[in-house]
């Protein structure tokens, strides 16, 4: 019978006129527009919806809301699949899928659930005391077991096709929480003037107000609420998000914002995006997310049908859902006597409410006392009867001894519960709130006089209403007003006038602590009272805890796992703290809290992606020459955040046949490099030389104008970490070539000297690495090659010496040609303006085409560089290597008095002679290629392990020298020449290899100086 | 994410905005003159205080600028951006921390 538990009138979310199916396992179900799938399933009768996570017991509906911990499911399908959504905050719409989880092979028949039986032997720590020895069994036998045990849900397995993005926003009250409190607290700060942002989480504003019975200003309270968010809607100054949750509170009022746009409808799909996060910075901050009611810890007081007695009056009042035919209430506040005066009303049967307390003068009781209910001060469930549904509760007494005393059992098919309330003091607590202890409400609250900070030392965060702890209506009401005026006030906004409306509401008696009940009987069901129904932490976990000298909070939940679920604690936290608490015979307060953690809830990895992912996840530089590039089979990789070609394949080629090509053609003929990633430094001022005498550790204020000279950066320690061409183009302005990959590094390192520590030198710097297209062209034809195009340059051996450069025009652009080589070829590279670049480039080549010229790659030009002994910085250099360890202290100046580096490369570490330094090695077999990174051993170490004395930096196949190469940074390298080393390799595989000079090509140097 | 006022240009901007330098007013003890243990304490000795932390940051993606912070890393409160080659935090800022240290009880020592 569908719809069996719905009432037949009421509802006030629901919409009677739309009915929705939707589909749970593949059974279709109705529900109405404006239901929770848990509502629908209430309304249906379904209550079993998943199993728990360590011991696969049957799990029902606890809560309402976001707190909920039992009911995940897995919705919607491909793509648009998600695990692990509350049901409780899924909203039905047509055709709905949604799948129970953590279950083999169905949830009826699970074959996890003997992990239930087998409970005693799985006590807290369980993992910690089990997995230890042998240690052979945890790659076959305990990683395998705790993997597949491991997790709830499943992962989807088809690439997300939503859209997600961010919004920037600043706000001068950002309230969370469309509840009473947060309604007053925006209304009155919006009254003032501010610029108000109230978010909620749920789809429908008003809290409690919608739910329970009041009267303000002589109307009924739902109907004034929502006269008060009518006034909030028609204002300029407020903005309102439903769905959206202000999930993290960060440094000074920053706070992300997590709104579900289009989950509820899928018409809304691919109009927009799915999730947004609003980035909102605001001047203060407005905490009003309202209250979680607490469980009770009594013996199965997690099978499906007991829940929280707030959450059934919810189901009832907006969804017209009735959680059962027979309720029976426990409770320890007045609160949940609406609960009982509710399923009353709505032809529920209520044969008990038991109430811990010895009595109370409250109205409710009073009420529920007039309507006939049977009230049982001073007693308990014991324990709940049933396994997939309750079927009835054993009452107990409550006795001062502890010691239970079964009274007699009660058949029904729901329980509803509630150990009083905690106010929601996430947000306040994320950036550093502090709480103090309630002793009359038994509640953690916000501290006020130790909130979050501003930037400026003022108060970051003002709470309101129950997140406060304010539980009455007149106290929420009146709070939620005073938080609005003191966050309007300190802004600077008038809020004259602002008085709080007179509420009434039915007068309530206190709350006594009830953290457990008491149960006889085995040990298997005094073992079961559940306080973290997600991860299965039982009361019992958490006292053995205590008992295992677990004395901190922190500790007692990473033992346990207790509040370490998705939900995040949000029902056992306090309760499991207040029984750590009586275990340690510590007032509660002494024990604490643990973190508060953001996100509040989990929020989609898409939204905080937003729209950074596929193309736009990281931005490519391009150079001028790129696109030609590709059309010509550029092979790309990363380098830095620019794309250059690995190789420019021909029809035909993979990289190796296309890098080996390229290699001879440039070694016989002609190759061009688009080098215009270089970096780029212009250093200006009548300072400029002796800044970049300190900078570097060449000596660079003596070159002259025209002339060119390579150049090493150290930092303060010694160590190399850049290096590049320095051209001098007059008096007072330097050229500084850098790597390609660190061309923002090096102009922030010379920012931060010139600004911090030489202010007086009068010099600018401009990173100029975009304003210009660079291009290397190098081989024995590549004078001819450009000679051949039309200019004013002199490329002579003696017009254009090495080592220095010319201004002028080539090809109708306007250059500067270096006469510079990293490839030991007869080298020019020509810088021109951006705009040039590519006309310079297609008239190189064309003009390169008689003699046979072809454009190469980064890897043609690793390959040549070490061939000729060329280090590269990150390959031969690791942030430990110092210009001396790779053989270039010739670029290292004696009489410079100071510069980066040159007090560091003086210490006893730096010039100890048993440091690794720089060498060529030549395989014993010539087709052999050393791995990268390949240590050479030598000897053993006291422990009988092979003795590493260096390791392999580069190492390629030279198709130049038709054999293998390879530099490496060996312990006393260069006294160790004509020595053979041995490189294990793993398994029984061992190369040998012949330590020789690093420049294995043209030593002389006589193919560039042409 | 901190807010941070670039005492330059006068921007009040999200961290993002700005590059942090590490703590501020180190003397760079580098030359011949200086011992083996004032090099050390230069290139690696830093504090660590729970409490008010002299720091340098950079408006990297705004004007440029490197500038010096007075931050306590309790509270995250900014007692002021000052300019980068004063050699200690102005009065005004010192006065605030004073206040602040006051209130707090926070020993003096904790300043760098």
């Amino acid at each position: 019978m569908a719809d069996a538990f719905r009432t037949a009138d009421g509802g006030a979310l629901i919409d009677r006129s739309r009915p929705v199916s939707f589909t749970l396992n593949g059974k279709t179900y109705r529900g109405y527009a404006g239901d929770t799938l848990a509502s629908a399933l209430i309304a249906n009768g379904v209550h079993f919806v998943g199993r728990s996570f360590k011991y696969h017991r049957p799990r029902g509906f606890v809560a309402s809301g976001v707190e909920e911990p039992n009911a995940l499911f897995g919705t919607g399908v491909g793509p648009r699949f998600e695990p692990n959504q509350r049901g409780t905050m899924v909203e039905l719409y047509e055709g709905l899928t949604a799948k129970t989880q953590n279950h083999f092979p169905s949830l009826e028949y699970d074959i996890g659930s003997v992990n239930a039986m087998m409970s005693r032997f799985f006590p807290a720590g369980f993992y910690y005391k089990t997995f230890i020895q042998p240690r052979v069994a945890w790659k076959h036998v305990f990683e395998p077991f705790i993997r597949q045990a491991a997790g709830l849900g499943k992962a989807p397995t088809e690439a997300d096709d939503a859209e997600y993005e961010h919004f920037h926003y600043m706000c001068d009250v950002l309230v969370s929480g469309g509840g009473v409190a947060g309604i007053l607290a925006a209304l009155t700060a919006a009254r003032a003037g501010a610029r108000v942002m109230l978010v909620e989480q749920n789809a429908w504003l008003g809290g409690r107000a919608i739910v329970d019975e009041g009267e303000v200003d002589g109307q009924p309270l739902g109907d004034w609420v929502r006269a008060r968010i009518a006034e909030l809607e028609a204002m300029p100054n407020v903005l309102i998000r439903t769905r959206t949750q202000a999930s993290c509170h960060e440094d000074h009022n920053y706070v992300l914002c997590y709104e579900r746009v289009s989950d509820h409808d899928p018409d809304l799909y691919g109009g927009g995006p799915r999730h947004r996060l609003w980035r909102v910075r605001a001047g203060r901050v407005i905490a009003a997310g309202g209250g979680i009611e607490r469980p009770i810890a009594f013996a199965k007081n997690d099978v499906p049908g007991v829940m929280l007695a707030a959450a059934m009056r919810d189901y009832l009042k907006l969804y017209a859902a009735k959680p059962g035919d027979r309720v029976v209430v426990y409770a320890n506040n007045d609160d949940a006597y609406r609960t009982a005066i509710d399923l009353r009303n709505a032809g529920v049967e209520v044969p008990a409410i038991l109430d811990a307390r010895e009595g109370s003068n409250g109205d409710l009781p009073q009420i529920a006392r007039e309507m006939g209910m049977r009230t049982m001060f001073g007693s308990g469930v014991s324990k709940t009867l049933g396994r997939k549904r309750v079927e009835g509760v054993e009452i107990t007494e409550l006795r001062p001894s502890g010691r239970p005393g079964a009274l007699e059992t009660v058949a029904c098919d729901a329980v509803a519960m509630s150990g009083g309330w905690n106010p929601v003091v996430h947000l306040y607590s994320h950036s550093g709130g502090k709480l103090s202890w309630d002793d009359d409400q038994l509640m953690f609250r916000p501290d006020p006089s130790r909130s979050p900070i501003r930037h400026d030392g003022a108060p970051a965060v003002v709470c309101a209403g129950t997140a406060s702890g304010h539980l009455a209506l007149s106290d929420v009401i009146t709070d939620g007003v005073k938080a609005g005026v003191e966050a309007a006030d300190a802004l600077g906004f008038e809020t004259s006038g602002a008085d709080a409306p007179a509420a009434k509401s039915a007068r309530e008696d206190g709350i006594s602590a009830i953290w457990f009940t008491p149960s006889s009987g085995k040990l298997s069901v005094g073992n079961k009272h559940f306080l973290d129904f997600q991860n299965d932490v039982t009361a019992a976990d958490v006292e053995l805890a205590a008992r295992e000298g677990y004395e901190s909070v922190e500790h007692t939940k990473r033992y346990t796992t207790l509040g370490m679920a998705t939900d995040q604690g949000k029902l056992s936290n306090i309760n499991g703290l207040a029984i750590l608490a009586d275990a340690l015979r510590k007032p509660i307060p002494a024990v604490g809290t643990t973190t508060f953690r953001p996100p509040y809830t989990p929020i989609s990895f898409g939204s905080i992606a937003g729209r950074e992912t596929r193309e736009l996840f990281k931005v490519v530089r391009k150079t001028p020459m790129h696109d030609w590039l590709a059309a010509h089979g550029a092979d790309w990789e990363p380098v830095g955040d620019w794309r250059r070609p690995y190789c420019i394949r021909k029809d035909g080629e993979d990289r190796h046949q296309a890098v080996e090509r390229e290699i001879l053609t440039a070694r016989e003929k002609v190759g061009m490099l688009d080098a215009s990633t270089l970096g780029k430094i212009i250093v200006k001022g009548p300072d400029a030389g002796a800044f970049l005498d300190l900078l570097y550790t060449n000596m660079i204020s003596t070159l002259k104008p025209g002339r060119c000279r390579y150049a090493l950066m150290c930092n303060d320690n010694g160590f190399l970490f850049d290096d590049g061409v320095v051209a001098r183009l007059d008096e007072q302005t330097f050229l500084c070539h850098t790597t390609s990959g660190g061309a923002d590094r090096v102009h922030a390192w010379m920012e931060e000297w010139i600004q911090t520590e030489w202010p007086h030198l009068k010099v600018f710097t401009a990173n100029v690495t975009e304003e210009y297209a660079q291009i290397a062209v190098a081989g024995p034809k590549a004078r001819v090659v450009l000679e051949s195009l039309e200019g004013d340059v002199d490329l002579s051996t003696d017009g254009l010496p090495f080592m220095s450069y010319v201004d002028g025009t080539l090809a109708g652009c306007p250059v500067r040609v270096y006469r510079i080589s990293f490839s030991g070829e007869l080298s020019y590279e020509i810088a021109t303006p951006a705009a040039f670049g590519l006309s310079l480039w297609k008239a190189i080549f064309e003009a390169g085409q008689p003699f046979g010229i072809t454009p190469y790659g980064t890897e043609a030009l690793h390959v040549m560089r070490a061939e000729k002994g060329f280090i590269m910085i990150g390959d031969e250099t690791d942030g430990t290597v110092t210009p001396h360890d790779l053989n270039l202290s010739w670029a290292v100046s004696k009489k410079k008095t100071d510069f980066i580096g040159k007090k560091a490369m003086e210490r006893p570490f730096l010039i100890d002679p048993d440091r690794k330094r720089l060498v060529g090695l030549l395989t014993e077999n010539p087709e052999d290629v050393l791995p990268d990174g390949a240590h050479a051993v030598e000897g053993e170490r006291p422990n009988g392990k092979a003795k590493m004395i260096g390791h392999v930096t580069s190492t390629y196949y030279s198709p130049t020298l038709k054999r293998s190469i390879a530099m490496a940074l060996i312990r006393r390298g260069p006294e160790r020449m004509g020595e053979t080393l041995t490189f294990p390799l793993g398994g029984d595989r061992t190369l040998r290899a012949k330590v020789v000079e690093p420049t294995f090509y043209d030593p002389e140097n006589a193919r560039q100086n042409v | 994410m901190l807010l941070l006022t670039c005492p330059y240009c006068g921007v009040t901007a999200e961290e993002t905005e700005f590059h942090p330098g590490g703590q501020a007013h180190i003397e760079r003890k580098a030359g011949t003159e200086h011992s083996d243990a004032e090099f050390e304490e230069y290139l690696f000795l830093r504090n660590n205080p729970k409490g008010v932390h002299l720091e340098r940051w950079r408006h990297q993606y705004g004007c440029g600028k490197w500038f010096n912070v007075a931050r306590d890393t309790r509270t995250l409160e900014v007692y002021g951006s000052y300019e980068i080659e004063a050699k200690e935090p102005p009065q005004e800022i010192k006065d605030r921390i004073a206040q602040r240290l006051a209130e707090t009880g926070l020993p003096e020592k904790t300043v760098n």
